[in-house]
């Protein structure tokens, strides 16, 4: 399994095709307390760098971008009940979806975490 | 207040700047100053830490003048609707500065001293508001702008004990009158009142004296930094309007809820800018009306969200709105026609092409704890 980074602060870990994706602990500190979640519907299409949802601070509302292009397969129901786990666990519990990536070699286009670590230094 | 920000201008900085800095404020861009939005224990922590104990917000970006002359309430009287010349020394009022057509130029706190007045106006309202006064106010009043002084709120139900242990005659002092004290050495203009639906307190002091006053108080364990962010949230849920959202120079006093800043020696006298309108409107109502809006579901509803009936009728917008922390969900406040502003009216709030349920709601959300002797 790898996990790679985007520009927009999502991470995604992929196993064989398919990745799960979240925000980074960069990114939930930036937003601050997370109060809600709007995440894609299972079995959507979703196209990378365009927004597949929506992450809701106290202060604002942010779109959240797929890093990959592919399907829905799976959102994580206990982040929509309980935003706060993308502040508590961004990289653990508070991942947002899984996607059935439609070409692999969109991975390569993102970063991996020494790229991403001197990406947030910046 | 506004956030609208032209990045190619120099940010202004309070007299706590470095102080906000040292302690992990988060600084943003807000009406030409750099401010704290948040502390590093976050919005949401400084919120219930404002409800739960005490917070301290530096509020140095307000524009805080002096007012100097015996008839200095009767002159402000001829730009606001407010009572002035009824209150006594040491007492103060919420007013609005109104146009000829009853809207609100800005709002602003209005202390009467022996000799004059202390007035405290929105930052991103004082090159608006300074003019405004300078040429209407008369020549027997002169305008001294209170430039470098800070300005910070203690607010909280453990305010008042915190406060007291520096400055033993600030716990009995009545809600909003005012005090000149010492607090532990410095001298400062100590207002109780505050923004948040909390008792609390306004502290004016000389920017050179702010960075000690406040390291005095946060050395208080019951006392905590806060930013803006959470001095918005607390605010809403008070349904305290915020000027650039809730009221600008399109609402009245009014159509904004604040009937009761019209007394009825205005009302029957007139004299202030709008008179007419305003007055009408007291007595026979707006076409439109400030009021409080409970969302249904979590997601929270943004300033300039569309209001509409359940069948889609446009009636109004969203003008503020946030998820609160002591309510536990999205809040918000917004105009709404006249005949769709009573308590319980059912509305749709159009965010992202959906058409979110929800519902007016009585203000505040949060009920005021202000201190009653």
């Amino acid at each position: 399994m790898t996990t790679k980074y985007s520009e927009d602060h999502e991470w995604i870990t992929v196993d064989g095709d398919v990745g799960t994706v979240g925000i980074t602990d960069h990114a939930q500190s930036q937003l601050g307390d997370i109060v809600f979640v709007e995440l894609p519907e299972v079995g959507s299409a979703v196209e990378a760098g365009t927004d597949a949802g929506v992450v809701e601070s106290v202060k604002a509302a942010s779109d959240l971008m797929t890093p990959v292009s592919g399907e829905i397969t799976e959102t994580n129901d206990a982040l929509e009940a309980e935003p706060s786990l993308a502040n508590s666990a961004p990289t653990g519990d508070g991942w947002f979806f899984k996607v059935k990536l439609s070409d692999t070699s969109e991975l390569d286009g993102l970063m991996d975490e020494a790229a991403y670590k001197a990406f947030c230094a910046d | 207040m506004s956030d609208a920000q032209d990045p190619a201008e120099e940010l202004k900085t309070t007299p706590l700047d470095a102080l906000n800095r040292e302690l992990g404020g988060r600084m943003v861009p807000f009406a030409g100053y750099a401010m704290p939005v948040q502390f590093p224990a976050g919005i949401i922590a400084e919120h219930n830490q404002t409800r739960e104990k005490a917070s301290l917000f530096d509020v140095s970006h307000m524009g805080q003048l002096r007012l100097h002359g015996e008839s200095a309430a009767t002159a402000l009287e001829r730009l606001v609707p407010g009572n002035l010349e009824g209150l006594k020394p040491g007492r103060m009022r919420y007013s609005m500065l109104t146009t000829d057509a009853g809207t609100i130029i800005d709002d602003l706190m209005v202390t009467r001293e022996v000799g004059g007045l202390f007035v405290v106006v929105n930052a991103s309202r004082f090159d608006a508001d300074l003019p405004h006064m300078e040429a209407n106010i008369g020549s027997d009043v002169e305008i001294e702008v209170l430039g470098g002084r800070a300005l910070v709120a203690l607010q909280g139900p453990a305010a008042s004990a915190a406060l007291a242990d520096l400055a033993p005659d600030a716990g009995a002092m009545p809600f909003m009158s005012s005090l000149a004290l010492s607090i532990g050495g410095i001298d400062a203009l100590v207002n109780r009142s505050g923004y948040t639906g909390e008792d609390g307190y306004e502290i004016s002091v000389a920017g050179a004296d702010a960075e000690g006053l406040v390291k005095k108080l946060l050395a208080d364990e019951r006392v905590e930094a806060a930013g803006l962010g959470a001095r918005d949230t607390l605010r809403l849920e008070a349904g305290l309007c915020l000027y650039g959202q809730d009221i600008d120079d399109t609402t009245t006093p009014i159509e904004a809820g604040l009937n009761w800043t019209v007394p009825k020696r205005r009302r029957e006298e007139g004299g202030f800018p709008g008179a007419d309108i305003i007055i009408d409107q007291w007595e026979n109502g707006a076409a439109r009306k400030l009021v409080g809006i409970r969302p249904e579901g979590r997601a929270p509803a943004r300033t300039g969200t569309e209001i509409t009936l359940a069948d889609g009728t446009p009636i109004g917008m969203v003008t503020s709105g946030a998820f609160g922390p002591t309510i536990g969900g999205p809040v918000a406040m917004g105009y709404v026609r006249f005949d769709a502003a009573e308590t319980g009216t059912k509305l749709e709030l159009q965010v992202r092409g959906k058409g979110n349920p929800a519902a007016v709601a009585d203000l505040p959300f949060a009920s005021h704890r202000y201190f009653k002797a």
